[in-house]
């Protein structure tokens, strides 16, 4: 019982980080109709930038800045320089685009920093403190809870209370409509990308401590669970999407803590195969049919 | 008013076949210039051309795939450590070659079955997701099941010694291009006939498709099995000419370089298999002694890397209609193949 409580802490811990990086998936695929494949790629670039800026002033919580700040100039990057231009007639074209600039940051962070793992220490003790004898949760798992709840009501708060977020659901629902009423629609894509690459660089630096290290390829397998996470909560749908990525982590913890770590990879795909033949549209989906 | 159109256009895209010269020819040619070069070449340029024939198996399964069909499947590099693990093992117990390489094709295209599944009830992102999931999970198997597999070392293929008369590259080389030969000769036969038409069909127009009484799943599967069966003799080489597998030797960017190969060397034909399977083999080399040049090892693989991706990204942004536009070529055409 001990056991399965600290699993579920874990899970919901490690649920938390998939749940913020299915959310940046999900802000993107609604307003641009594109999976960005890059987004894992993005957020270990970012990740390298901070922990180069936390080691050179030995100071985590600037590097931590850094990386956000960073996730946002990368993110309207990529939209502005790069997606913009990129051919929506058929859906494989912004697929095949994004997985190209996974190529080429992994391949510059490689030729910068070189190909193997780099230490990437935590700003906070991973020990689990003892609640009632049970070693339940970590500071560093109440720091990643309390950094993705910020984010996921800073967002709320952000498209449903402010202008600018009624702005870029617009331009997200009805572009050319919006456009006609005086919306900077190019605008609010490149706004959106770069929250969600932020939100991404955020998932980013509170996942790579808990596991290897820094690693060019170091978000691939977090990039399929947060995937998994977001098409279990349906791809349309922020709130279910947090839901899956707190779902895809209690199992993951579930099934690496009884069955063995190496299992969960393929639990991963087994999951995936399952939602995607059974329930496509995921478990929380407000649309009734996907177009793409 | 656009299903018309579009059938308009597969009827045009695809005109009654005027071929000049029968892709059995076209083999036997290639054929003769392998043997050619097998000669004429030293060691490790002879060796560069088993690569690019172990390469052109993959390449050409996965143009009918992705530029016939158009399913994007991102998990042929996967496909790819199926056949290569099958052979490993096959090898180590039997030691029979010829016999290696059709069981690993058939385990293959199995897995290519299951693949394929349900892949066709997935478009766009979604397939994409699922085959991008299969890429990064299946190396992690190896490690699951260290025991068959041997973890992140892998297996050293046990292989006879090749026969007295002609080098070590010479044979592999000979084995590699008779498979790529024989993949792009039945490739050509299929995509031409019945199975072909089907094909483009479904890629066109689903409905338009149905309407003609083409099965959309049954095409999609049998488009993917293909694909995979190729995959799976491509990894079965690539165990060959390595001697050894292992997990590392097929990462997520392995499929990415196949996608950008088939992407650049336009999508549908299998002359642009061949174009992509030659630059899979000499970017890298290039990269490599610009790497040995700077004296950077870090640069190496990297800079490979980094140069695919532009490339990538350029085609597909510089190309007006991207893949949309890149999949109905004026004519389709199987009966290039060039050296």
């Amino acid at each position: 019982m001990d056991r399965f409580l600290f699993l579920t802490f874990d899970g919901l811990s490690r649920g938390a980080v998939y749940a913020a990086f299915a959310l940046a998936l999900v802000l993107i695929w609604r307003a641009t109709r594109i999976v960005n494949f890059a987004q894992g790629a993005m957020a270990v670039a970012t990740a390298y930038v901070a922990y180069s800026v936390a080691d050179a002033t030995g100071s985590y919580w600037l590097g931590f800045v850094v990386a956000l700040v960073a996730g946002l100039l990368l993110g309207a990057g990529v939209e502005r320089v790069v997606m913009r231009f990129v051919d929506h007639s058929s859906p494989l074209n912004g697929v095949v685009v994004a997985l190209g600039l996974v190529l080429i940051i992994q391949g510059v962070l490689g030729m910068i920093y070189g190909n193997e793992f780099r230490p990437a220490p935590a700003p906070f003790s991973r020990d689990a403190f003892e609640i009632g004898g049970v070693a339940l949760l970590s500071r560093y798992d109440l720091f990643v809870f309390a950094a993705v709840g910020a984010v996921v009501v800073l967002l709320t708060l952000l498209f449903t209370r402010t202008p600018t977020g009624l702005r870029m659901r617009a331009a997200a629902f009805a572009p050319d409509v919006s456009r006609l009423l005086g919306v900077p629609v190019g605008g609010m894509l490149t706004l959106g990308w770069a929250l969600a690459a932020a939100v991404g660089s955020l998932a980013g630096m509170l996942v790579i401590p808990t596991e290897l290290g820094l690693h060019p390829t170091a978000m691939d397998i977090v990039f399929i669970s947060a995937f998994t996470a977001a098409v279990l909560g349906g791809l349309d749908s922020p709130i279910g999407s947090v839901l899956g990525g707190l779902l895809v982590g209690l199992l993951l913890s579930y099934i690496s803590g009884y069955l063995g770590a190496t299992v969960a990879p393929m639990a991963v795909l087994a999951l995936l195969v399952v939602v995607l033949l059974s329930r496509p549209d995921g478990l929380f989906s407000r649309s009734k049919a996907r177009t793409a | 008013m656009t299903v018309v159109r579009d059938r308009v256009t597969t009827r045009i895209a695809s005109p009654p076949m005027r071929r000049r010269f029968s892709p059995l020819l076209i083999i036997v040619i290639g054929a003769a210039i392998v043997v050619a070069l097998t000669y004429a070449l030293p060691p490790f340029r002879t060796y560069q051309l088993a690569t690019v024939g172990a390469y052109l198996c993959v390449t050409a399964g996965l143009t009918v795939l992705t530029g016939l069909n158009g399913q994007l499947s991102l998990g042929h590099g996967a496909l790819m450590a199926t056949g290569a693990y099958t052979l490993a093992l096959w090898q180590n117990k039997f030691n029979l070659l010829a016999v290696g390489i059709v069981v690993a094709i058939l385990v293959t295209t199995a897995v290519g079955a299951v693949i394929g599944l349900a892949a066709a009830r997935l478009r766009g992102p979604y397939l994409a997701g699922l085959t991008l999931a299969v890429a990064v999970v299946v190396p992690s198997i190896t490690s699951t099941f260290d025991e068959t597999f041997n973890s992140d070392q892998g297996l050293s293929v046990i292989l006879n010694p090749p026969p007295e008369s002609m080098t070590v590259e010479q044979w592999q080389a000979w084995v590699c291009w008779g498979g790529a030969l024989i993949t792009v000769l039945a490739l050509a036969l299929l995509t031409r006939g019945r199975f072909g038409r089907d094909m483009r069909a479904v890629r066109d127009d689903e409905t338009a498709a149905r309407l003609a009484g083409i099965s959309i799943a049954r095409t999609q599967v049998a488009a993917f099995v293909v694909s995979a069966a190729c995959a799976g003799l491509a990894g079965a080489l690539f165990a060959v000419i390595a001697q050894s597998v292992s997990p590392g030797a097929f990462p997520l960017t392995l499929s990415l370089f196949l996608l950008m190969a088939i992407v650049i060397g336009g999508l549908g034909r299998l002359s642009g298999a061949l174009i992509g399977a030659v630059l899979l083999v000499a970017l890298p080399a290039v990269a490599h002694e610009i790497g040995e040049a700077a004296g950077s090892q870090r640069l190496e693989g990297n800079l490979a890397l980094t140069f695919f991706g532009v490339v990538l990204v350029v085609v597909m942004l510089a190309a007006p209609g991207g893949l949309a536009s890149l999949r109905i070529p004026r004519r389709w055409q199987f009966r290039t193949k060039k050296h």
